[in-house]
């Protein structure tokens, strides 16, 4: 991994140190990409740690229009990660929803204003931090072959996550890029969207597959769980032999630790 | 009055999503408005600059909207027309036709109006025995095939030619029944003929306004054909049908926003006609209508203001928004079952209907928020549908299922060692459900996802979770450190 | 409808308006900035700098813009060249030789005998299928004419015929609408207009059959603008 300049605020003090939000579907649906963003914020100079008590970042219940439920998963996360230096979240979703979308939840909250503020100003997502904030500018990984990403819609529009997966996937020895023709247009998850209307879900997501299909790629990447299970749920369907995997696996060097998310194709699914 | 199936939204859908004539259409709105937009605003390197100032000048607008409105009654007046304020739908409808009937019409124009659309104009006014002709292209198709519109500036985007052949050799007798129409320029000059017709016969001509301005008593329309023009022009009487809040200070603030509109809407850098009338025609002058009046109608939007809905009084319906949604993309506007589809609608439509009626519009979105990125008024349209969910959370609205499921949910998360224990139970339970194959094809509850795709099921190592595996390491690690 | 319950949806709306911002009872004036706002409009910050530029250019941007919208475009060193550039655009489309001018003594006036067009001058009527008209002036940001009804200038010349000519001199293109407003009000006053002032940007259009878009959709099929160099650059 090499950075660039070093950032000011970091090379000055000690190591950074990093809560890391792991994000409920990647605890429970892909612990590899957990251990891929501890490796890449490792190897970039930072002090990881991961409050156990985290569960989920409340985004379920506020995109439900239930703000009691989302406070209520919300609140813990503020005084649990109140004592990093950053905050970082292998997900443009989740990311978003602490940066985002906390400041706008706890508005009627006036004695919470500060906390939220401080902790919407030092969270992050993971690629953008690496390059951004760490200033990181190449990782140390191979990947043979060629890929296509997906911007994810909340790290795209909510934080601004485009040419920085590019700049470090383009540094991946034997990775070629073979872009999507609308890599910005959703996938059709959208949380409980995708299960309250599947045919919509159902109509997005095949466009998209269609797309991921024509880029001649073997390996999709994206940078957020939600899509990639989604994206990866139906090229399986499909009996597609395209793998998918989290962008983090792959600037980590950790693709061998596990099998492509939704597993090898060939086989029906049980 | 214009009766919606927004209730029967998923049936909507299921029917649009097998309707292969408008699959075909919706597939043309890449090219046929998608790419335009962005060409045209890589044009204008002030694009995102003037975007924030029509933002700006509506904010104004709106902070002010009295003041503005009763300076707009008050030089429309001057200039010797009439303005007619109307709280709801049937007060507006009511005011036509009197209107109509004090000219003792017998024929009404009709340039395109979504106002006119929103109050159910066209049906009330047939049944007053009068006759009533849509003069945009696209109106009259729909008018002539009885369907609401699909979208707000291409109101017959889901109409195939074949289609509107049909509908004209149907329509338009004594023509000869062999002639061609099989191309789109064959339709257009037989619409025009007909059409010029109508438009010297009209008693009424109906326009809508895409802006009013308070200096001058002016309303504004935009358009491509030189229909509106024409209806407004060749009547005996205009009347303009426009919300509340399509008010403007003055001439330089609707240029101001006019800079936007179309590059948004059509991406044209200017709409083919831009069209600023100011009360009925001069003393000396050789043409034009002999009466102005201008409904101005509420119908809901004075009970916006000061709302979160409050922004969305600044659009102005270019519909960038429908043009980019994927939902829309995918069913069209139909689906929406009312007048105003697209993330606009979805915002809208609640606030005129009800959400107990329109309430799966707000919740069928993705939240992805391409809307909001186009949208030339910066309207926060993905967190205003979430608004919505959060008003039908609280006139529990939404089905049962969903609170119950995410007040179970919010239970588990808030309680961090029983849900690390039913977590990492169903990671389990998923993990050897799917026999190491990696997914599943069905999971009992996940019916709305596995119907369209399978699930990935959680990854190896039995399906531990993230924390489970963290925990054993770190512990591998104090205990290698001993 | 009666009339006292148009009254009261008047004071109904707003009343509702004056509630939803806060208004405090009987503070119903309005502000400075309002006032101020309506009484010396003033150009918003923000305007395009493409049209920033030498008169010369402005003429030039003007006449790439509306050629971009589909107009064609042609130069006369004056006015007694109208009429047969006129006949020529008219001959060489193979398009009747019989116009409506408007009764503006600039257009109407011209030695249109020297042609063997057949012209009158008036409102257009459904028979009309070529006009002539003057303009009030040129934008050149977008290439759009501007054009205003009045006794001089009727309104239904823009829009009814097939083909219109719009004459605009050069003198008269300037940069951007603001401009235009700015002129309107030095010589009509303040907060008046005509009954129609119509920004035309290219002929007639239509795309509602599937898309495909079509030119002459009621309105003019053909707009073929004549510049005037009135002045000498």
């Amino acid at each position: 991994m090499t950075s660039s300049t070093p950032n000011a605020d970091i090379s000055g003090a000690g190591k950074p140190r990093v809560g890391l939000f792991v994000t409920c579907l990647v605890d429970m649906f892909r612990p590899t990409v957990g251990f891929s963003a501890v490796k890449l914020l490792e190897e970039a100079g930072c002090e990881v740690d991961v409050p156990m008590d985290q569960t989920c970042c409340g985004q379920p219940a506020f995109n439900s229009g239930d703000k009691a439920s989302a406070k209520k998963v919300a609140r813990p996360l503020i005084d649990m990660f109140a004592d990093y230096d950053y905050v970082v979240a292998p997900s443009g979703s989740c990311a978003g929803m602490i940066k985002k979308h906390f400041p706008e939840l706890f508005a009627d909250e006036p004695a919470m204003l500060d906390q939220v503020n401080a902790l919407s100003a030092k969270t992050h997502e993971l690629v953008s931090f690496l390059t951004d904030v760490m200033k990181i500018d190449a990782v140390a990984a191979s990947f043979e072959g060629k890929v296509t990403y997906h911007d994810s819609c909340s790290g795209l529009r909510e934080l601004g996550v485009k040419q920085q997966p590019r700049k470090l996937l383009n540094s991946v020895q034997g990775l070629e890029i073979s872009e999507l023709s609308e890599p910005e247009s959703c996938c059709g998850f959208g949380g409980t969207f995708c299960v309250k209307y599947p045919e919509i879900s159902g109509k997005m997501v095949g466009e998209k597959t269609d797309d991921i299909k024509s880029t001649g790629a073997k390996t999709l990447l994206a940078g957020d769980m939600g899509c990639l299970m989604n994206m990866a749920g139906k090229l399986a369907r499909e009996g597609s032999d395209i793998e998918v995997r989290h962008v983090a696996e792959v600037l980590a060097d950790m693709t061998m630790e596990a099998a492509p998310i939704a597993g090898k194709k060939g086989e029906q699914a049980s | 009055m214009n009766v919606s199936t927004s209730p029967k939204f998923k049936e909507n859908v299921h029917g649009a999503l097998r309707d292969e004539s408008l699959q075909r259409a919706l597939g043309r709105l890449k090219t046929g408005f998608r790419d335009k937009r962005l060409a045209a605003i890589n044009n204008l390197p002030e694009f995102e600059a003037l975007r924030d100032q029509a933002c700006d000048i509506k904010n104004h607008t709106l902070e002010n909207l009295d003041h503005y409105l009763l300076k707009f009654e008050e030089n429309v007046k001057a200039n010797g027309g009439h303005v007619h304020w109307c709280a709801d739908a049937a007060e507006a409808r009511e005011t036509v036709l009197r209107i109509c009937r004090d000219k003792d019409a017998k024929s009404v124009l009709k340039g395109k109006s979504m106002i006119s659309e929103e109050i159910g104009l066209n049906d009330f006014l047939e049944k007053e025995d009068l006759k009533v002709v849509e003069t945009d292209l696209g109106e009259y198709i729909i008018q002539l095939r009885h369907e609401p519109p699909s979208h707000i500036i291409a109101p017959a985007i889901h109409v195939h030619k074949e289609q509107v052949a049909d509908s004209f050799r149907e329509t338009h007798k004594g023509r000869d029944p062999n002639r061609s129409l099989a191309e789109p320029r064959e339709l257009l000059d037989e619409a025009r003929e007909v059409m010029r017709e109508h438009f010297f016969a009209a008693d009424i001509g109906i326009t809508g306004a895409n802006f009013l301005i308070a200096e001058t008593g002016t309303s504004v329309i935009v358009t491509n054909e030189g229909n509106g023009d024409l209806t407004q022009t060749l009547s005996r009487v205009h009347i303009a049908i426009a919300s509340l809040e399509k008010v403007v200070p003055t001439l330089e603030d609707a240029s101001s926003i006019l800079r936007v509109l179309a590059r948004s809407a059509t991406g044209q850098e200017m709409s083919s006609y831009t069209t600023f009338s100011t009360g009925p025609r001069r003393e000396d002058d050789l043409d034009g209508p002999q009466e102005y009046h201008v409904i101005l109608l509420d119908n809901g939007r004075s009970n916006m203001l000061g709302t979160e809905f409050q922004d969305m009084l600044r659009c102005i319906r270019c519909a960038a928004c429908m043009n980019h949604c994927p939902v829309y993309g995918a069913v069209g506007g139909h689906a929406y079952g009312w007048v105003y589809p697209g993330p606009m609608g979805s915002v809208l439509t609640p606030s005129l209907i009800g959400v107990d009626e329109a309430g799966h519009l707000p919740n069928a979105s993705t939240f992805c928020g391409k809307c909001e990125e186009v949208c030339p008024m910066r309207i926060p349209l993905p967190k205003m549908m979430r608004h919505w969910r959060e008003r039908e959370f609280e006139k529990h609205l939404s089905p049962a299922s969903m609170r119950f499921g995410i007040k179970a949910w919010a239970f588990l998360a808030s309680r961090p060692r029983l849900y690390r224990t039913a977590t990492g139970l169903a990671a389990k339970v998923m993990n050897k459900m799917a026999g190491g194959r990696g997914r599943l094809a069905k999971l009992p509850l996940a019916g709305g996802w596995t119907q369209i795709r399978d699930l990935p099921a959680p990854q190896g190592q039995n399906g531990k979770t993230f924390k489970e595996l963290w925990a054993e390491k770190q512990a591998q690690k104090a205990r290698g450190s001993k | 409808m009666r009339n006292s319950a148009k009254v009261s949806s008047r004071d109904a709306i707003l009343g509702r308006i004056r509630q939803s911002l806060g208004r405090e009872a009987g503070q119903y004036d309005a502000p400075k900035d309002v006032l101020d706002r309506l009484s010396a409009p003033k150009s918003n910050a923000v305007v395009p700098a493409r049209a920033q530029i030498s008169h010369d250019q402005q003429v030039a941007l003007f006449e790439q813009m509306a050629i971009d919208v589909n107009a064609t475009v042609v130069h006369t060193a004056g006015f007694e060249d109208i009429p047969r550039e006129v006949a020529r655009f008219l001959a060489e489309h193979n398009l009747p030789a019989r116009v409506k001018t408007s009764p503006d003594v600039n257009i109407s006036g011209l030695p249109w005998s020297e042609t063997a067009l057949e012209v009158t001058a008036g409102v257009a009527g459904p028979e009309d299928a070529v006009s002539v008209t003057s303009s009030f002036g040129g934008v050149a940001e977008t290439g759009s004419l501007m054009l205003r009804s009045g006794a001089q200038t009727p309104y239904t010349l823009n829009m009814l015929p097939d083909t219109h000519i719009a004459v605009v001199k050069a003198s008269e293109i300037v940069g951007t609408y603001e401009e235009i407003w700015a002129r309107l009000r030095t010589e009509d006053g303040q907060g008046n207009m005509p009954r129609t002032f119509l920004w035309v940007t290219g002929p007639s259009r239509t795309g509602d059959i599937e898309q495909t878009i079509q030119l002459g959709a009621h309105g003019p099929r053909r707009l073929h603008i004549v510049i005037v160099d009135d002045q000498a650059s």
